[in-house]
Order: structure tokens, then sequence, then C-alpha cells
């Protein structure tokens, strides 16, 4: 070792360092947390479960930047993989709406038997699924509506303003029972100019002046932990005395919690929205200041697919007295508390 | 005061005692304090049971601590003439790999480790395109900006790692002295920020590789190595900003530091530096993160929609270089 020269030795030293360095980090990439398993609920009933002629079912989604959104495509591989007469084909995820566009015509050219789209803008992807539709090809369009109904054979998707409406019926009962009167509730919405969030505070608005109540702050958190974090943190030290704050979503309810545990604050409670299984397993355990969430469940991308292959083998919903599938399905904003979170923690994504 | 620069001119002639003073404060960051000055007034005056509290500046400055110390690296990248539009990416990456499970299972030292070796190393691989690749900045960082946000997400699964292990909360979330630790780690990294650029070698260096790096290499200076060691510089201020975002919000997730880098430039260059480089102020840039955090925080003390607030902050960003080049054009012609 000695007989080495002065930088020869140093440039070894480095290079091992630098080895060292790399085992190091290729050993922190590995990411598989003891609860990953998320099984997608199977809604089953009648003979529709019985296999029937194989399906080729092409799906499109925008990019997964957040849990719930992970959730839906997540949601839709699991389902199709339980269902052994469907051949699922997914294109892979862009933030991007032309590129998304893109994705949906080559799987026309593919010929795929039925489409589901859940589009990043539903105006912008119409005219695509209106070609699918002119194609011969049924288009399940999810939660975010296509402009004509032209270009979707069946609407699935979540109730926005009836989120808002059972938020504010649950702060209204809380309030109500914990006898508070001239309450100061707050409302941590999302992304301001996107319409679900509008809808959502309308129905917000609408819940709470039934019961002659109002939102006294309301700040937007952009839908992220660490704006979640920020905009909690602000809103906070704004307000000494709260009684009840409505989170649009669970995902930036991380970061609400994280502002709410260090400003060391309890005296109100958290009602959370979409439907996260930490957030449940938080309402579950209690002692914490989340009570309730409103349902917004990714379970609806599930029941998009088992729609999708319905339709694939022209088969109806057999529990309906219809002979097709309805033209469109409102999923239910359930409220989900201690007392019924056992019923709910199946469709619990994980955030 | 803090401010370096390549020779300033404006010497009155007829030196009465508040021109004397006039001429030694800067002009630049005079203007920055009565910004603040002014936003603290308002904020005082509008809800005066709850701004000058010492929770809520204990508040302000522990939401400005994160995008200040990425500020701090952006300082210098842009002082030596360059540009990084991938802090953002990075601290999302950082935070996300000190948050693996892989990771997170050997303990507090190796997650804060993990984020200072991926967030420097990061830098680096901007600093080696820049210096030695000869790829501009601007899309040098640019490709990190994509692919480091990509790596996040696809390391995380798009979801959120929350950190399980209580000795990192107690170290990071807690106090010293009374003061947060993370108020304490921003005051650091801009004290070491401070006399690294105005008191040292690799400060002077700094400025003029960004005021001419063809004077600068026949002056003798690496102009390469100095490069690619202030992009490392910026990368790891970003890690210690991702170590701090994660403690702030108990988690790592790959929408951690969205749009940092516009904040950070808009930090810096209200702060008085030049976007073309050769010159910088660490305190204008520290001014910059508070006015903007100040603001945010006044606003939504006083129930203000978060869109006023970015029109107001736009509005903040072209006074402020408006009035700093009336300031500069009037030194001139003195």
């Amino acid at each position: 070792m000695s007989a080495l020269p002065d930088h020869a030795r140093r440039r070894f030293l480095l290079g091992t360092g630098a080895l060292g360095a790399t085992a190091l980090l290729a050993g922190c990439v590995s990411n598989s947390p003891p609860t990953q398993a998320n099984p997608a609920p199977v809604a089953a009933g009648g003979d529709n479960v019985a296999p029937g002629p194989p399906v080729t079912i092409g799906f499109s989604a925008p990019a997964a930047d957040h849990g719930w959104m992970a959730a839906m495509t997540t949601n839709a591989r699991a389902q199709a993989e339980r269902l052994p007469d469907v051949t699922f084909r997914a294109t892979e995820g862009s933030a991007d709406v032309n590129q998304q566009i893109a994705q949906v015509e080559t799987l026309i050219n593919e010929k795929v038997d039925v489409l589901v789209i859940l589009p990043a803008d539903g105006k912008a992807l119409t005219a695509v699924g209106r070609r699918a539709m002119d194609a011969g090809i049924p288009v399940v369009n999810i939660d975010r509506v296509f402009d004509s109904p032209e270009a979707y054979r069946v609407w699935i998707g979540g109730d926005n303003y009836g989120m808002g409406v059972n938020a504010a019926n649950h702060i209204a009962a809380e309030l109500g029972r914990r006898g508070v009167t001239s309450p100061v509730i707050a409302e941590i919405a999302g992304t301001d100019s996107l319409p679900l969030t509008q809808e959502r505070s309308a129905g917000f608005r609408a819940g709470l002046a039934k019961h002659g109540l109002s939102v006294s702050r309301r700040v937007a958190a952009e839908f992220t932990v660490e704006t979640g974090e920020r905009q909690a943190t602000n809103l906070l030290q704004a307000a000494s005395r709260l009684d009840a704050v409505w989170n649009h979503d669970d995902d930036q309810g991380i970061g609400v919690l994280a502002a709410v545990e260090s400003a060391r604050r309890n005296e109100f409670f958290l009602v959370g929205g979409a439907g996260s299984r930490p957030m449940m397993e938080r309402i579950k355990a209690g002692g914490s200041v989340v009570q309730a969430t409103v349902l917004y469940s990714p379970s609806m991308c599930s029941s998009a697919i088992s729609l999708a292959r319905l339709l694939g083998q022209s088969r109806g919903m057999s529990d309906l007295a219809e002979h097709e599938i309805p033209r469109s399905i409102t999923t239910y904003s359930a409220v989900v508390t201690r007392d019924n979170v056992d019923q709910y923690l199946d469709v619990g994504f994980a955030s | 005061m803090s401010e370096q620069t390549v020779p300033a001119a404006a010497v009155p002639t007829a030196p009465s005692r508040l021109g004397r003073w006039w001429a030694r404060a800067d002009v630049r960051l005079t203007s920055l304090v009565l910004v603040l000055v002014a936003l603290c007034v308002v904020g005082h005056l509008t809800r005066p049971d709850a701004f000058l509290t010492e929770g809520n500046i204990s508040t302000v400055l522990r939401l400005a601590a994160a995008i200040g110390v990425v500020s701090v690296g952006m300082t210098f990248v842009i002082t030596a003439g360059g540009i990084d539009l991938s802090v953002g990416s990075i601290v999302a990456l950082s935070s996300v790999w000190m948050t693996t499970w892989a990771t997170q299972s050997y303990g507090v030292g190796v997650m804060v480790l993990c984020a200072l070796l991926v967030g420097t190393g990061c830098g680096l691989v901007n600093g080696l395109l820049v210096a030695y690749g000869s790829v501009v900045p601007f899309i040098a960082t640019l490709a990190m900006m994509a692919s480091a946000r990509g790596l996040a997400e696809r390391i995380s699964g798009r979801q959120t790692q929350v950190v399980t292990d209580p000795a990192f909360g107690a170290v990071f979330r807690g106090d010293l002295l009374g003061v947060p630790v993370l108020i304490w780690i921003f005051a650091v990294v801009f004290a070491a920020g401070w006399v690294l650029l105005n008191r040292t070698t690799f400060g002077r260096r700094t400025l003029a590789v960004g005021g001419n790096p063809e004077a600068a290499r026949l002056a003798g200076i690496n102009v390469r190595r100095h490069t690619a060691l202030v992009y490392a510089l910026a990368g790891l201020c970003c890690a210690i900003a991702a170590i701090m975002v994660v403690a702030r919000t108990t988690s790592g997730a790959s929408t951690n530091g969205l749009f940092y880098e516009l904040d950070a430039i808009a930090a810096v260059v209200i702060g008085g530096t030049l976007l073309s480089g050769g010159r910088g102020s660490m305190t204008g840039t520290l001014l910059g993160v508070l006015i903007f955090t100040t603001l945010s925080n006044v606003f939504t003390l006083n129930n203000f929609e978060t869109d006023i607030q970015n029109i107001a902050k736009g509005a903040i960003i072209v006074l402020a270089v408006l009035v700093q080049a009336r300031f500069r054009r009037r030194a001139r012609a003195a």
C-alpha cells in the first residue's frame, strides 16, 4: 500500500468511497413498505360473475401524480386481473392532454372492444371519445365527464357537490351534539381552478347554510402534502379557535395533520375527503382530531372495468330491471366515521 | 451591507450626514427592508391580536426555512451566471429517497445521509453537464427537473411515504433553546452561505466566474471545476431543504418541492442578484424569501383568497425590480 504514489492512493480512496456510497444508495431505493397491498373491491352479484366471451378493454388515465389518481389505475388493473375473460390494455399515464388523446387513438386503432377513459380534462377529450363511439367502441367515461353525451356510452363518477353537502351535514350534526353555538368552521380546499374543487366548496356552503352555518375561514391547498402543511399552518395561526375543519382531500390531509400536530391544537374536529386508508385507520384508532372522512372513492374505477366487461359482452346489470347498462352512475359520498369505518376500510386507498 | 459587487460608483460630492448614510446604505436592500416592514405594519394593523406574536413569527420563519435554504444555493448558481430549474425536483427526489422503506429501516442517520448524497449527486450531475459537457444551464437543469421528478415518482410509487421512526421527529420537529430546529438549520445555512459568498475565495471566484468567465479563466481560476462545484452546492442545499420538508410534513412525496425553482428564482432576483451573473446578495435573497412568506401569512390571517395572493406576489416582483432599476440608474447618473 505504501508503495502507491500519493495521488494514486488518493484516487483509490476516492474510488472506494464512491463505490461505498453507490452501494449505500442502491440499498436505499427499494420501496416495499409493510402494508402496500390494496386490493380493489369486486362488485359481484347475479349471474354476471359467470365468465362470458373474451373482452379486450382499453384503459387510459392521466399520470398518477397523487395517491387517489394512483389508486384509480391500480384498481382498474387489479379488477381486470380478477376477471378471467378480460384482456387489459392500459396506456402509460401522462399529464399532457394531447398525449392522452394520442393514446386513446392508438387504442381505437388496435380495435379494443371497450374503452375506459378517465380524461385529464373532460372537455379536451370529448372529440376522441366521440371518434371511438363512432367507430363502434363503447366508451366508459370515468369521473370527469365529457362535454357531449355522444362521446360516451356510460358515465360513472363521484359526486363532488354531494361530498360537500355530506361533509356539511356531518359537521352540523357533530357541532349540535357538542352544543357549540356560533362555531368557527374552516375549509381547506384543493386546487381552486378545478371545477371539482368549486363544486365541493359550493356543496359545502349550501349544506352549511341549510343549518344556518357558514365557512369562517378558507384556504386552498393544491392537493399536495407539502402545500397542505403550509396552508394549514397559516390557517391555524389565523384562527386562535376553530370548531370544525373540512379538508377536501386525504392526501393533502397528511400535511394538514402534521401542521395540527406542530401547532399542538386539538380543540376542533377534522373531517377528511376522498377516503384514504391511513385516514380511515386514524378514525378507527380514535384519539385524533380526525373524526370522519367523506368518500370519493377510487373504487369507481374497479366498477368501471366491470361495467366495460358487461358492455363488451352485451350483458345488463342483472340486479336491475333494465335490459341494458344505465347511462350514468353517480357513486355515493358516504361519511365514514368510527361507527362504520370497518364497513369501508376495503375501499380505502393507500395515499 | 452584505452586497458584493464589481465596483460600484455613486459617491456624493456634498456629504451631509444623511447623504453619507445614503451613500453607504444599499438602496436595493433598503427598499426590500421597507417592503418587508410595510408588510409587517399591514399585518399588525389588520390583525393586532395575531401577527406580532411569538407563535406567528416562528410560523413564518419555519415556513420560510425550506425555500430559504434552496434560495441560498440558487443565489450561488445565479451569481455564477447560471440558472437551476431542477431544485424543486431534487427536493422531491431527496425527500422520497430518504423516506423509502428501505432507507427508513436503517434509522435517522442513514435517512439524512441518503438525502444529502442524492441531492448533492444530482447537483453535481447538473454541474458536470454544464461545466464539462457544455450544455446550456437552462437545458441541463431542465432535463434534471424532468428526470429527478420522474425518478421520485418511480421510487415512491406515487404514494406519500410517512416517516415512522419517532427519532426523526424528535430531532427535526423539536426545539433547541426554545427555537424550532428548522429555524436553526435555516440560520446556519444562511450564515454559512453569507460567509462563503462574501468572505472567502470561493465567493470571490463565484462572482468572477459569473461576471466574466474568460477573465476569470485568465486570472487562473479553474472555471469549469468551480462551476461544477457551485451546482453541487445548490444540490446540497436542496437536500437540506428536503430534510426540512420531510420534517414539516412528516412524509416524503414526489409532489414535494413543487414550484420551488420559481419561488427561489423570484426571491433571488428581487433580492438584487443579477440574472446575468457577477453580482449576488445573500441578504437580499433572505429578504426576498421573508417578503413572500410574510405576504402569504398576512393574507391568510386576513382570510384572502389564494388568487389575490398570487396577483400581489407578481406585483411585488415587478415593483421590486422596477425600483431597483430606477435607483441603479440614479446611482450611475450621480
